[in-house]
């Protein structure tokens, strides 16, 4: 059958079950509608959250020392495990895998001043492997800090984004001073404003970095509060870890076994755990919008039965003139797919506007609530998914019609009146 | 005119019974019939007297309850939906009272329709639906939809539909039942230059001057055939 002729047929038990065929239409407009709705905020929700998650930095352990729970050569249980910065060498030497490692000394409520400003806030003393390790990228006209300002031991400090504007409002921070606990320091840039949804010792937007080597001489620190460590390949982290209680038991004399001794944020891991709960979520939004969906494939059913006893006779004279029952449940399941194809294109269309119109609206930035929800996104795999689901629905819908067309006896059809 | 060589229909012994669950109809009882090639033969009796339900077989829309069948020597009972289709659209082509067209299909696409399903590629389809449509006398009409044409244009449109595969057997079922006598005889006339050229067609019908026209006259009366008699003096045996 020609395709025009098809669709003439098609429009033609469009206008003869108008209401029936808009009410369908529209119901699938609105399962269409549903089902992107939901997995594009799900998709948003997402993005947002894996941004966020990013914000802590991707591929990376954070390392605490722990405190042995295991006698080991002769040494008793409890002893306390801490990190000095030598460590560092021992550990890149060791364990090959790992691509970047850097400590990290903390210290909280150190007065910061600038002008008539004096705040109390958290100072961190890091590494410049930080900045791409811990997500920390300098905004616009600022860096972070480099190996030149570990070696000269330079009084210079990166702020977060919330510090920046804290003590500097809208004004470029860089190249001008501030005092930390007395000492005058240089600004040498501030982060850009990011969402974090993992974090240890607060957001990184509220902290002052300056190079470990300085705040080691500053405040006179010995030990890392933590390590933070990048292997080059995320799948070996098991390896990394399991090196690195070697590698340090080795060292501080504890057994390698002795999970208690090293305090292990695998961040690795954990974005696989997400991962997998985003799917799941993703999985049931879709699984709530394809009911909404299959609802309106009951109503596609539904009016393709009537189509199928209005034409009764028509499935008579084409089976008069040869038609197989193949060739009868061919035309009605691609009728109902054109049915769903027309209510989720149109659905498809409406929820494209939706989240144009959606996205004009302001959400802010960083850690603002808004922000996290994200904006909805039809990517091109919800689009697959529907499509997937409208032509399953169209197919399913239009089977049990079709069939009972199918199964309709030539000579009865041909006396239908 | 044309010289049949060997049978179209054999039937022997073929029954045909409607159980409806409460009541059994033996619609046909005992029916023998052998039509040769290049028949042209008038079906006629009494309404209920099985004329429908013979021509339903006849034409592989229905099967029979018992008996045998065959088809240019193919036994039809019992075969598989699908062959009877396909026998249907390339052995048989069927001519209604009421016409049976797609309505709001053209008269050229109403045509192609048994081509479509034999699967004839477009170009061929087309060609050969305008040529039947010519020859039927239509070839002026050939866009317009089955319901803008008159009676008598939609029967014609409904012969050259039955013509498109070239089949052996024609069956036309009152085909003038719905036209008016001067139409009426312009089909009739028109189902002569068919069987003239070669063509075998059988015509149940309730008009009394068609049998005065075809070669032969089965007649049928309480779902046997009581009597076979020649229609113009030249029929060709049979019983």
């Amino acid at each position: 059958m020609h395709i025009w002729h098809f669709l003439k047929y098609y429009l033609h038990d469009l206008r003869k079950q108008k209401k029936r065929a808009g009410l369908t239409i529209l119901a699938l407009v609105w399962g269409t509608f549903s089902i992107l709705m939901l997995l594009a905020f799900g998709e948003g929700l997402t993005r947002q959250l894996n941004k966020a998650r990013a914000g802590l930095g991707t591929d990376i352990i954070v390392v605490w020392g722990g405190q042995t729970s295991k006698e080991y050569q002769g040494l008793p249980r409890g002893r306390q495990i801490r990190f000095r910065p030598d460590d560092l060498q021992l550990i890149e030497k060791m364990i090959p895998e790992i691509k970047n490692v850097g400590g990290e000394f903390s210290r909280w409520g150190i007065d910061m001043i600038r002008d008539k400003t004096v705040l109390s806030e958290h100072i961190v003393g890091v590494y410049p492997s930080w900045e791409d390790m811990r997500t920390h990228y300098p905004s616009a006209g600022g860096r972070f800090i480099n190996q030149i300002d570990m070696d000269k031991k330079r009084r210079v400090v990166f702020l977060g984004y919330e510090l920046k504007r804290s003590l500097f409002g809208d004004e470029d921070p860089a190249g001008q001073r501030i005092e930390i606990s007395g000492v005058p320091f240089m600004v040498i840039g501030y982060g850009q404003d990011k969402m974090q949804m993992g974090m240890y010792g607060g957001p990184d937007v509220k902290k002052a970095s300056i190079p470990a080597t300085t705040f080691k001489t500053l405040f006179g620190h010995e030990y890392f509060n933590n390590l933070v460590i990048q292997p080059y390949d995320a799948d070996q982290i098991s390896f990394v870890k399991r090196r690195l209680y070697e590698v340090l038991g080795g060292r501080y004399k504890f057994d390698p076994t002795d999970e208690d001794a090293l305090g292990i944020w695998d961040v690795i891991e954990g974005a696989k755990e997400f991962n997998k709960v985003m799917l799941g979520i993703q999985v049931f939004l879709g699984i709530v919008g394809g009911m909404t969906l299959l609802i309106a494939g009951i109503g596609v059913a539904n009016i393709m039965y009537v189509v199928v006893k209005e034409r009764t006779r028509e499935i008579g004279i084409k089976m008069a003139t040869g038609a197989k029952r193949r060739h009868i449940m061919n035309q009605f399941i691609l009728e109902a797919l054109l049915v769903c194809f027309t209510g989720g294109v149109a659905g498809i269309l409406v929820s494209i506007l939706a989240c144009y119109l959606m996205g004009l609206i302001p959400v802010g930035t960083g850690n603002d609530p808004m922000n996290w929800l994200g904006r909805p996104i039809i990517s091109t795999t919800i689009g697959l998914i529907v499509a997937t689901i409208l032509a399953f629905i169209g197919v399913f819908s239009g089977l049990f019609p079709a069939r009972k067309a199918a199964a309709t006896n030539p000579v009865e059809s041909l006396r239908y009146e | 005119m044309p010289n049949g060589n060997g049978k179209i229909i054999n039937m022997q012994n073929v029954h045909k019974v409607y159980d409806t669950g409460k009541v059994k109809v033996e619609a046909l009882k005992g029916v023998n019939l052998k039509i040769q090639h290049g028949t042209f033969a008038a079906i006629i009796g009494p309404s209920g007297s099985g004329k429908s339900t013979l021509m339903n077989i006849l034409g592989c829309l229905d099967v029979s309850t018992d008996g045998v069948y065959e088809f240019e020597g193919e036994r039809v009972d019992g075969l598989h939906h699908n062959r009877l289709a396909e026998i249907r659209n390339e052995k048989v082509g069927f001519v209604f009272q009421n016409f049976n067209l797609l309505p709001y299909a053209s008269a050229l696409e109403n045509v192609e329709m048994p081509l479509i399903f034999k699967g004839v590629h477009t170009k061929k389809r087309r060609e050969r639906a305008a040529e039947l449509l010519e020859r039927v006398g239509l070839g002026h009409r050939l866009t317009h939809q089955a319901i803008e044409l008159s009676g008598g244009e939609m029967q014609r449109v409904s012969i050259a539909r039955a013509l498109a595969n070239n089949p052996s057997l024609i069956l036309a079922d009152e085909p003038t039942g719905n036209l008016d006598s001067k139409s009426g005889g312009e089909i009739i006339e028109l189902f002569e230059e068919l069987w003239q050229a070669g063509h075998t067609i059988l015509i149940i019908t309730h008009d009394v001057n068609i049998p005065k026209r075809t070669e032969r006259v089965i007649r049928i009366k309480d779902g046997l055939l009581t009597e076979e008699a020649n229609g113009n003096g030249n029929g060709n045996g049979g019983h």
